[in-house]
């Protein structure tokens, strides 16, 4: 057995399962390697390790889980992206492709920690009921419903963020994409400006820009930890804005979201 | 009481180098990205004369705190330097910038103004002075030196909050880091695109692990890391704590 290929496979999963490991089973296990009741030790402390990083409180699972509709959501969405003909152009094809492998990791992430809780997968209508029909095969449309997924997914990260307090290593985590996501959102969103010829579109949002108005309302707020940031260092308010993401609360999400759930 | 002295002192020698195998796996790990800012911070401070890669301090030592205060005053030194190097950017443009460059690297500027002065704001008699950046390491004429160091500052920005995050008490502060992170990683992507655009490096394999997670380092690791770029000592011992 090698205990050190299974301690950095599960490094990958969860970033402080060494600490864990240490700290538990400083007397009980590390002491008894090399003798005949490690093989038996082993499969034990790791699963309580497993218990531990993802299992500890409900809401931990239900964030996990509307965490993975969301990303269940961009997978299929850029494979079907992704696999259209004459959809991406070739000179964009590296940037879908990128943002794809993530999400699918994203993914596979979500349904490795969840187990047996995980979600299925829904079916997606990415027509939005006819609002996107040709999303994919023009372009334009392609790259604005990006935008808007990639947004939705910062925004809804960061609105579950306190709900993960009590579970610190899930809450490190769902930090970590969450900030993978904002890269995908800023690259996207200058895509968005070249294809639809909108400048205002830049890599952060300015006020509430953005081409679907449900999905920025909020984001020209200047007003943070209670106070109006107006004219902060002489800057203007649209710096201001550009400067700080805004959360959406979970049913806000589903709002925007659910047209794409079919069932 | 002897006989468990010895049983735990004989155990411990066995622990103490097996965690430290372990350990050393972790740090190679999760210092990925503070072994690239310490090799170029070295390396910039080297000249053939001179081996010598320490920096000489003001001899100020700046305490971050503890607890919230801690994590906000560490935020707060970030930002601080991250807003002095764009300020610095703009107003010593390198060779060949362009106008949509100059564009993007002023919005960066603002938002690091913002982010600082917001932090200095809610602070209020608990946020450290001012530090004294040292960028003599960058020069500023040359493009691929000045994106190269945004990059690393931004990466370093990201993982630094997500790394913070869970050491966050209170609600409204993690709140408002998360507001503040997206935003660096926004800046990241796009300096990334500006070095290779259209590349995969907006959020590169370099950056990004194999489960789709952007890197979280741990205070004392990004304190190691952008050393090099402030003339104070800063100490953060008890951040979060």
């Amino acid at each position: 057995m090698d205990i050190f290929k299974i301690i950095d496979d599960f490094q990958r999963i969860d970033g402080d399962a060494a600490g864990r490991l240490e700290y538990a089973t400083r007397r009980h296990f590390m002491s008894k390697i090399g003798s005949k009741l490690a093989t038996v030790a082993v499969p034990t402390v790791f699963a309580s390790i497993v218990n531990k990083a993802f299992a500890q409180s409900a809401t931990a699972i239900e964030v996990l889980n509307y965490a993975l509709t969301l990303e269940y959501l961009e997978d299929e969405f850029y494979k079907a992206g992704n696999a259209a003909a004459n959809l991406i152009p070739a000179s964009d094809k590296a940037i879908f492709a990128q943002i794809g492998k993530h999400e699918t990791q994203h993914v596979a992430f979500l349904v490795k920690a969840l187990g047996a809780k995980a979600i299925k997968k829904p079916t997606f209508d990415f027509q939005y009921g006819g609002a996107f029909g040709d999303v994919f095969t023009n372009y334009k449309t392609f790259v604005t419903v990006s935008s808007a997924l990639e947004d939705t997914g910062v925004r809804a990260y960061k609105g579950q963020a306190t709900a993960l307090k009590a579970d610190p290593q899930i809450l490190e985590y769902a930090l970590q994409v969450h900030s993978v996501e904002a890269r995908h959102a800023a690259v996207v969103r200058r895509l968005a400006a070249t294809v639809t010829a909108n400048p205002a579109m830049k890599g952060w949002i300015t006020g509430k820009e953005g081409a679907v108005p449900a999905i920025y309302a909020g984001e020209e707020n200047m007003t943070q930890g209670g106070v109006n940031l107006k004219g902060l260092a002489s800057k203007s308010d649209a710096a201001v804005t550009e400067a700080f993401d805004e959360p959406l609360t979970k049913a806000a999400v589903l709002a925007i979201a659910g047209p794409f759930i079919k069932a | 009481m002897n006989r468990l002295m010895k049983s735990k002192n004989n155990s411990g020698k066995e622990e103490g180098e097996i965690t430290s195998v372990v350990n050393r796996r972790l740090f190679l790990r999760s210092a990925g990205l503070a072994t690239s800012l310490g090799t170029i911070v070295i390396a910039a401070a080297c000249n053939d004369d001179d081996p010598d890669p320490m920096i000489p301090g003001t001899g100020d030592t700046v305490d971050l705190g503890s607890g919230d205060v801690g994590v906000l005053n560490y935020a707060y030194a970030l930002e601080q330097l991250e807003a002095a190097f764009y300020t610095q950017v703009i107003a010593t443009p390198y060779s060949g910038m362009t106008d949509a460059e100059k564009t993007i690297l002023t919005d960066i500027r603002d938002h690091e103004i913002i982010h600082r002065d917001f932090f200095k704001a809610a602070l209020g008699d608990k946020a450290i002075k001012g530090l004294t950046p040292n960028f003599a390491a960058i020069d500023f004429t040359k493009r691929d030196a000045v994106l190269g160091a945004a990059k690393l500052f931004e990466d370093t920005g990201v993982a630094a909050y997500n790394g913070a995050g869970k050491l966050i008490k209170d609600d409204g502060y993690l709140v408002l880091a998360g507001k503040i992170v997206s935003v660096e990683a926004r800046h990241a992507a796009v300096i990334r695109d500006l070095i290779n655009p259209k590349s995969v490096d907006f959020a590169g394999d370099d950056i990004i692990n194999g489960d789709g997670f952007d890197k979280a380092v741990a205070p004392a690791d990004i304190l190691a890391a952008v050393k090099g770029y402030v003339k104070d000592t800063i100490t953060g011992a008890n951040v979060g704590k």
